[in-house]
């Protein structure tokens, strides 16, 4: 069993328990404990099942590659699942429940997958789910996602806030480890301004477990002065609990931090993303020991040697009283040596290398008393939930028992694999180092910047150098690189540690154990223990032609867990390389892609949620709106009232109230949001005479024009009232969605364009707040407020003119979107509200009443004019609407001109618009489509037009439409066809899109 | 004439680690036009009051200042009943002139943020590198803050001072508000 050692542990204070609960259980452990070791010393080994077989899982690792300890926790807004119990600080009342069993951890009823994986294995749903087709989307997929999957979704909305930080710096350097912190050292004191990021919370890494002397001292003593040292360099920045997410373009890096995880109850933000732009960034990340591949691997109680090391010394934590350990290299040993000083058993070290003589460590685990068994192998793990023993044979064999011990934990090392990750994320190369047997990175082509040059530097355990004198040397040379490439300089002074030498004897590869071993052997040798992918699943890829690493990695699902396989990925590829019969380099590694560690979505999201998701526009009237029950509707990132309701009220009736209201008595709209773009300069009216379709430089000053502008492609993309201020400016009105667009727009063709024109535009939109008052009673209540003249004669229609109107100074254009007599009156931003309150107050008697956008849309549609937006999809140009008066013919050019001479512009087939109206007087499904006689190329019905704008008009008290129809001039009075999506047939006549006062008789008063 | 009302009506949150107000009507003018050209210089510094700023500069004194925008525009600040009479003065200097001066004052919202730490605030929604040896006063940024474009300068230490659009005055307020969020304190800045 697994348990807690009377000895200390380096990083728990026995002087201060924690309380927790795992699957319900009131559990306890300690200060400073993971809930990896937190659960290990309560006996608690078997922590979740695995995704496809539902297999009995233990930990595995002490760190972030842990594939097999995932739990759910917290609870409620704090709920989420898929946590690494590993990288989970222990805190009081920490919650965590077991993942991916039902109805309990211990007794699983999907573990009868396992029973039935040898129907079950590599490539299985490709090749079962495929027929029939049918059945994929009912039957299979809803199963498979039933069966399969972790941890479970949160329900509750997340209570906590998230966060970025943007900062720069001339070195980044990733890993707390000795060597992140002595490449910080080394280029702190050459003055540069330096972030250490450490994932854990603790500095030094793994070096003070595995022991050794640095400058004659222990490891912590080192740790601890050169903590001290760089805490006292202003350069330099250290964030523990912050890991290095990704590695992107021009030293773009991420930091994740984790601020509350490991005190869910404290104040601020939860994370923290960190957005850094490094000149120069250093991969301090270290390396992460490789499983060995024999059978029953994956029985709980088979660790990766160090992690039994880490348990023991770090924890105080004893994985098993007998542990056997197996190894192809030295370094293992130390797990042997480490359990041994603990008082622990270790009944045989099994060495699958055939050694000449006993150096260094061997030596002294020999001195101790252990057996060591050279050129033996575990040839298969006894136990289910549990180890109980193991089997050993020779690794020279194919597997015959050659004795059996009884053990309950088994500690195993293929060797290490640097973390590349972060090298390998923008780009970097790596080679075979065939000493290690492990990919590290090719400092000869590392990630590279825009000037050509490599941004990115391996020092330590993540460059390849293992032994803790290289590790310091390297960390020391690489900060030394980067300071050069700055061109900083180093203090003359300044110079790397020197730490001991162990000597050590070469590693071996082992791929599998034993090296014949048998197909049976193979079938319960796993390799990745998240997706329980087995030494047998990749060689069938490989034999079924998946030679691709790339390939098989997704026919097997190897390395596609949520550990993205750390522990897997070399393993799974050297075993596809052993069934190809190539090099490991040659068959290459899979894509190393960020993050390093799954990341929240909070961070990512940062401060975007809740009221500040997105920005919200708001009009200088919009409180006033929200007091007077405006019902909202987005309109690019506005929020414009859709009607006013009053009292219980439906937004129907008050839409229909608003209309007969304006057309009867008085309306005010907030047209705030309209653009509105100074156009000024010699040239301006020559820009403007491009800009649109029609003539604006024959605009004269105190007049409007209503103009209509086109992409180059000839399509319709805006629409508005342009005034002539004086000789040079002109005012250009865009729709609400356009102004920035269309004042971008304007600026490109300025400058990339007709840069020698000499014209300055500016988007002063937000400078006005804008009123329209509209109904026959506008006039008297302007004149209400008194101050302009503004009878027919003075203001007519289309002028405009400045003024002060009842003591606030305005403009007034007298245009009108709905066919009613109608001013529009702009006023500074700051005055708007005091305006709009006047105006109430002065046509309370006559009527006035605020309306929205729908009674907006309404009255513009009684009058057949056009919608940017409703008329309009991007494909429509103007001609399609009948807008050939707007378009000038004098001119010699205008955007879109070019285009809409081509032949496809100008077919007279192209549809058109038109009024609808319906014979019944009811009101079309917007968006529906006419239909014709016959079928198209591809069997589907012929469709003749279809509705771009329909509305019940309250005015007429019958259903108006718009719609595009096909050679729609010559077919008046023609009755068409439009389904619904509710089964019925609406059937609507051709008539002219005006439908209202087509003298224009009651704007012209 | 009613009294001119910001977006906010100066709204102010001491709640979290640096504090965020809505600084009252200020009046703000933006001019176009070829900064090199004597003319122009002349009729910007003295609308404004202050000396010609360098690219990315601001220059001010009192509660006048001129910020360079771009290489063809300025933004002039002064007191919001000011600004009438400095644009038909500015106008009036420039005529002849390719220019474009106009009167934004009513299209900004204005905020000031102070403490301590206030540097972080920004740099938790702005992507500029705010290190006291990096952005230092009478440095003027165009930037965005989070979602919506935004400039900014420090008129004095621990103070920012923040334009946006009006119509985002409530965002941006908030955004502030979220990013000054208390023990939220990064403690990056040392000096």
């Amino acid at each position: 069993m697994s348990t807690r050692l009377a000895t200390p542990g380096r990083l728990i204070d026995k002087a201060a328990p924690v309380s927790f609960t795992f699957n319900g259980k009131q559990l306890r452990g300690y200060k400073g404990d993971t809930l990896a070791s937190a659960l290990l010393a309560n006996d608690q080994m078997l922590m979740g099942r695995s995704f496809k077989y539902h297999r009995p899982r233990g930990v595995v690792a002490s760190g972030a590659e842990e594939p097999n300890g995932l739990v759910n926790l917290g609870s409620e807004g704090r709920f989420e699942p898929n946590q690494r119990v590993t990288t989970t600080e222990l805190f009081e009342g920490l919650e965590a429940s077991s993942q991916n069993h039902w109805p309990s951890l211990e007794f699983d009823v999907g573990a009868i997958n396992a029973q039935l994986s040898r129907f079950l294995p590599a490539g299985f749903y490709y090749k079962m789910f495929m027929y029939p087709r049918s059945f994929w989307e009912h039957v299979y997929e809803p199963i498979i996602r039933a069966s399969a999957g972790l941890g479970k979704a949160p329900k509750a909305r997340d209570v906590d806030t998230y966060e970025h930080f943007y900062t720069f710096c001339d070195v980044l350097i990733v890993g707390g480890g000795v060597a992140g912190m002595q490449a910080a050292l080394t280029a702190g004191k050459a003055g540069a301004r330096v972030i250490l990021l450490e994932q854990t919370d603790h500095w030094g890494g793994r070096a003070p477990v595995d022991g050794g002397r640095i400058d004659g001292a222990p490891v912590d003593d080192y740790v601890k002065e050169t903590l001290n040292a760089l805490r006292s360099m202003d350069n330099v920045e250290m964030r523990l609990r912050t890991m290095g997410a990704g590695v992107y373009d021009h030293g773009y890096a991420l930091g994740y931090e984790r601020l509350t995880d490991h005190a869910p109850e404290a104040a601020g933000p939860r994370h923290r993303l960190w957005r850094i732009r490094a000149a120069q960034i250093i991969t301090a990340t270290g390396a992460i020991e490789r499983p060995l591949s024999f059978a029953g691997n994956d029985i709980p109680g088979v660790m990766l040697a160090s992690a039994v090391r880490d348990y023991v010394v770090n924890y105080g934590v004893s994985v098993g009283d007998r542990t056997v350990v197996v190894t192809n290299n030295d370094n293992a040993y130390l797990t042997a040596i480490a359990l041994k000083h603990a008082g622990l058993d270790v009944p045989v070290i099994l060495d699958a290398r055939v050694l000449p003589s006993d150096l260094g460590l061997i030596e002294r685990a020999k001195a101790l008393g252990i057996r060591v068994l050279m050129g033996h192998a575990i040839a298969t793990v006894k136990g289910g939930k549990r180890v109980t023993g193991v089997s050993i044979c020779a690794q020279a064999g194919e597997g015959a028992v050659l004795e059996e011990i009884q053990c309950d934990a088994v500690a195993m090392s293929g060797g290490w694999s640097p973390v590349v990750h972060l090298w390998s994320h923008c780009g970097g190369k790596l080679r075979w180092d065939t000493a290690h047997a492990c990919f590290s990175p090719d400092v000869d082509n590392p990630p590279k910047g825009s000037d050509g040059m490599g941004f990115v530097t391996p020092a330590g355990a993540a460059s390849g150098m293992f032994a803790l004198d290289d590790v310091l040397h390297d960390a020391h040379a690489a900060a030394e690189g980067v300071i050069t490439s700055l061109d900083m300089k180093l203090p003359k002074d300044v110079t790397s540690p020197i730490a001991e030498r162990r000597e050590e004897s070469p590693m071996a590869p082992v791929w599998m154990m034993p090296q014949g071993a048998s197909v049976k052997l193979r079938e319960k040798t796993w390799l990745d223990y998240q997706n329980d992918v087995k030494v047998s699943d990749v060689r069938l890829a490989a034999q079924e032609g998946f030679v691709s690493v790339e390939h098989a990695k997704r026919y097997t699902t190897l390395g596609m867990a949520t550990d993205q396989g750390k522990l897997s990925n070399i393993n799974g590829l050297a075993t596809l390389a052993g069934a190809l019969d190539a090099d490991i380099p040659t068959v290459g590694t899979t894509t190393f892609r960020p993050p390093y560690q799954p990341i929240s979505l909070g961070a990512i999201g940062g401060e975007a949620r809740g009221d500040i998701f997105q920005p919200i526009r708001r009009t200088p009237m919009q409180d006033w709106h929200e007091a007077n029950g405006a019902v909202f509707e987005p309109v690019g990132r506005w929020r414009r009232p859709y009607a006013f309701t009053r009292g219980l009220e439906s937004t129907h009736d008050a839409v229909m109230r608003e209309v007969k209201n304006t057309r009867e008595k008085l309306g005010l709209l907030d047209a705030s949001t309209l653009g509105k773009i100074i156009v000024k300069g010699p040239d301006a009216g020559k820009f403007l005479d491009m800009m649109y379709t029609n003539m604006m430089s024959t605009l004269k000053p105190g007049k409007c024009r209503y103009g209509l502008m086109c992409s180059e492609n000839g399509f319709l993309i805006d629409d508005g009232v342009v005034a002539r201020i004086d000789e040079d400016t002109w005012l250009c009105h865009t729709t609400t969605g356009g102004a920035e667009s269309i004042h971008a727009h304007m600026e490109e063709w300025l400058q990339t364009e007709w840069w020698d024109w000499n014209v300055y535009v500016a988007n002063v939109t937000e400078q006005y707040a804008q009123i329209a008052v509209v109904g026959p009673n506008a006039r008297t209540a302007l004149e209400r407020l008194g101050g302009m003249d503004l009878s027919k004669e003075a203001l007519g229609f289309m002028d405009w003119a400045d003024g002060t109107l009842g003591g606030f100074k305005v403009r007034i254009f007298r245009i009108s979107f709905s066919g009613e007599l109608s001013y529009e009156i702009a006023i500074d931003a700051g005055h708007g509200q005091a305006l709009w309150d006047s105006l109430l107050a002065v046509g309370a008697d006559l009527g006035a009443m605020p309306y929205g956008t729908e009674c907006l849309h309404i009255l513009r549609a009684e009058k057949g004019f056009i919608m940017i937006g409703d008329e309009t999809d991007g494909t429509v140009i103007p001609q399609d609407l009948g807008l050939n008066w707007a378009i000038s013919k004098k001119k010699e050019d205008y955007l879109g001109k070019r285009a809409q001479a081509r032949s496809h512009m100008t077919d007279p087939s192209r549809w058109k618009l038109v009024g609808l109206e319906t014979v019944d007087g009811s009101t079309l499904p917007d968006g529906a489509y006419a239909t014709g006689e016959g079928t198209n190329a591809n069997g589907q019905q012929n469709m003749i037009g279809r509705v771009t704008s329909t509305y019940h008009s309250p005015t007429l008290d019958r259903g108006i439409a718009m719609g595009l129809v096909l050679n729609a001039p010559d077919r008046m009075g023609e009755v068409l066809r439009f389904p619904g999506t509710d089964g019925k047939i609406y059937e609507a006549k051709i008539v002219d899109p005006v439908f209202y006062d087509k003298e224009g008789s009651k704007q012209n008063v | 004439m009613s009294d001119p009302v910001t977006a906010l009506k100066g709204l102010k949150n001491t709640g979290g680690f640096a504090s965020i107000s809505e600084v009252g009507p200020t009046g703000m003018i933006t001019l176009r036009g070829d900064l090199s050209a004597k003319p122009v210089i002349k009729a910007a510094v003295a609308a404004s009051g202050v000396t010609m700023p360098e690219q990315g500069r601001i220059g001010s004194e009192g509660n006048h200042a001129m910020a360079w925008m771009s290489p063809d525009e300025l933004l002039i600040l002064c007191a919001y009943g000011d600004v009438h009479d400095r644009l038909a003065a500015l106008n009036k200097k420039l005529s002849g002139q390719h220019t474009l001066a106009v009167n934004v004052s009513d299209a900004r919202a204005m905020f000031r943020v102070r403490g301590a730490h206030a540097r972080e605030v920004i740099a938790k929604v702005a992507p500029v590198d705010m290190h006291p040896d990096a952005f230092t006063p009478g440095m003027f940024r165009r930037t965005r803050f989070a979602q919506v474009p935004a400039a900014f300068w420090m008129p004095e230490p621990d103070v920012v001072q923040v334009i946006c659009f009006r119509s985002v005055a409530r965002y941006m307020y908030d955004l502030l508000g979220m990013a000054a969020q208390s023990r939220s304190e990064v403690g990056y800045f040392r000096r």
